[in-house]
């Protein structure tokens, strides 16, 4: 049987850098993975080439063994691929409660209704509460999210993600922004995620990555240099080079 | 948990309502007002509804879906002239048919229009919308067999309406048909935008890229919106045929797509009630600086417009809704 989802040699060059080389892998139901390595590896490009923001120069997408490579954004999150964005993209104007139930209704099919509104959907009302409950947000349901602290945006962009109900979920840098004290409601957040559900995470964290992840896999430079047991990851010679490299072109800077 | 939410969530809806009904009823009042205060302007009361379909059609594409266009005329003048080539060459008078005419043709000029502007973005996006407008104007300039080219269509000369209430002379009839129009789309419209399909449309102007993240698609989206707003833009136009019995090349002019969005920035986007205010404000002035000063008409609308710009960036209703808002917080 075929991977639930699958990407197989992916490249992707920017003028004559080399961003994603050559990489493949793939996800099972149910699998939690932590996909990190140092800033600048190319790890928010492999998403953006996965969910069909950016156009690779090679390779494939699968879902479910179905080539996916040509669908756009759109049909590639209606086949189940579902990310959030590293830096938010929220409607300023809009309220969580509309973010999610617009989420919801899409999801349904409902979202091109062209009259009615969702908050007299009793069955849209509820999950919308349901999923904000989750993330510690229902208090702040009503208010623009221009007027909401950074923190707790981060959080709305994951209860939209979860609202979509993906087969397959990348999350970037989930807990970037958000304050350490509320780093537990995205855990929450992961530990109530259907068991069957595929996570891949990338996050910088690395206790949350730990707790998390039963599988970790490194990019450096583009490439896939581990792909393995979080245990082995830190005994990893290459691993620890890259890490090392990084940090000290990052203290030189 | 959820019970509370949903508890908590009906008083929200009903304010909303409430404040559609109000303004309603501020719009039939200022009507009826219109009607007893300028029995001899009534003419221009009548230009008036017609210009603040154009303007609420505009409202959709730009105020609500963030599409910049300077050729949305295209979708009001093609609605006139399709009403009124009906009327004079296939003899279809009946006035309610000839506004469903209208909105047909409305809205065959709003997908082709939609289909065009919308391969573009921003600048690009612009351009081919002034591209559209001039293509529009001069197909219906060579076409002078059907349009009058710009001797302009006349010869239209609608039946009364519901086989009853005959248009006169002082224009009672065409103004009063208009405000029940007016007031029908106008509650359509208010549905239209507070229902999911009008918080897509919210959603992509402010980031069409979650929006296509969260499988929903922008074109499809916009291009239905194009296709809606053309339908109101050519119920003003046909209605703009009706009232005044003729059809002239500038309904489908860029003059005409430029002012209705300087009519739509000076009320405010995206309420629908900015377009009415717009409307009003810029149609009015234009009547009293244009008796008073022709020559300097233009120089007040710009000035005006600039200070509108730099001071009420949110337009006369933004504005004052902004201020309001503001007051009712402090006042708790
Ligand atoms: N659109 C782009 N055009 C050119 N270079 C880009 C673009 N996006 C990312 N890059 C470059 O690709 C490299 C990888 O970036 P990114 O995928 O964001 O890294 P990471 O998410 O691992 O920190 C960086 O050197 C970055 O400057
Ligand atoms: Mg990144």
């Amino acid at each position: 049987m075929s991977p639930l989802f699958e990407v197989d040699h992916l490249q992707k060059a920017f003028g004559g850098l080399n961003v994603t080389r050559d990489v493949s892998l793939s996800l099972g139901k149910g699998d939690r993975v932590a996909l990190i390595g140092p800033n600048g590896a190319g790890k928010t490009t492999f998403v953006n080439l996965v969910t069909g923001h950016l156009r690779p120069d090679s390779g494939q997408v699968l879902m479910g063994g179905e080539d996916i490579s040509r669908f756009n954004p759109m049909r590639r999150v209606r086949a189940g691929l579902v990310r959030s964005f590293q830096v938010t993209r929220l409607f300023a104007e809009m309220t969580p409660e509309e973010h999610v139930a617009l989420a919801i209704l899409q999801r349904q099919g409902k979202s091109g209704r062209m009259a009615g509104s969702f908050q007299a959907m009793p069955d849209v009302m509820r999950e919308t509460y349901e999923t904000l409950e989750t993330l510690n947000l229902t208090a702040l349901g009503r208010v623009p999210v221009s007027e909401i602290a950074y923190g707790q945006q981060r959080l709305l962009e994951i209860a939209l993600a979860l609202a979509l109900r993906p087969k397959v979920l990348l999350l970037d840098e989930p807990a970037a922004g958000v304050p350490h004290s509320d780093t537990f409601l995205i855990e929450n957040a992961l530990a109530q995620l259907p068991a069957d559900l595929a996570v891949l995470m990338i996050e910088h964290d690395m206790d949350l990555v730990f707790r998390f992840a039963k599988r970790v896999i490194v990019l450096a430079a583009g490439e896939i240099i581990f792909d393995g047991l979080p245990g082995d990851a830190t005994n990893d010679a290459r691993v620890r080079e890259a890490y090392l490299g990084g940090y000290a072109n990052g203290s030189a800077a | 948990m959820s019970a509370e939410a949903s508890v908590t969530a009906m008083p929200a809806q009903n304010r909303g309502w409430q404040r559609d009904l109000i303004g309603i009823a501020v719009i039939l009042v200022a009507a009826i007002a219109g009607y007893f205060l300028f029995p001899n302007n009534l003419a221009l009361l009548t230009r008036m509804i017609a210009i603040m379909l154009l303007v609420l059609s505009l409202d959709l594409v730009t105020g609500y879906c963030g599409v910049a266009t300077l050729g949305h005329a295209a979708l009001f003048g093609s609605g006139a002239y399709a009403a009124g080539i009906a009327a004079a060459h296939f003899g279809i008078t009946e006035p309610i048919t000839m506004i469903a005419i209208g909105a047909v043709g409305g809205a065959l000029a709003g997908l082709i229009s939609g289909i065009v502007i919308l391969r573009g973005h921003g600048l690009a996006q612009l351009v081919l919308s002034i591209a559209i407008i001039h293509l529009f104007h001069e197909a219906a300039n060579k076409a002078s067999e059907y349009t009058g080219g710009s001797d302009g269509l006349s010869g239209i000369s609608p039946d009364p309406v519901l086989g009853v209430f005959e248009f006169d002379l002082w224009g009672r009839t065409a103004y009063v048909f208009g405000i029940v129009l007016l007031l029908l789309v106008f509650i359509l419209l208010r549905i239209l935008v507070r229902s999911p399909f009008g918080m897509l449309c919210r959603g992509i102007r402010q980031d069409p890229v979650r929006v296509s993240a969260m499988g929903a698609s922008v074109k499809l989206t916009l291009i239905k919106m194009y296709v809606i707003s053309g339908l109101v833009a050519g119920v003003g136009g046909a209605f703009n045929a009706v009232s005044t019995q003729v059809v002239g090349l500038d309904s489908l002019s860029f003059t005409n797509s430029a002012e209705a969005l300087v009519m739509l920035v000076l009320g405010g986007v995206g309420s629908l009630y900015g377009a009415l205010i717009g409307t009003i404000a810029f149609v009015w002035i234009e009547d009293l600086v244009s008796a008073a000063n022709p020559f300097h008409w233009l120089t007040i609308v710009g000035a005006l417009l600039i200070a509108v710009v730099l001071f009420a960036p949110k337009g006369l209703y933004g504005t004052a809704a902004t201020l309001l808002e503001r007051y009712r917080r402090g006042g708790k």
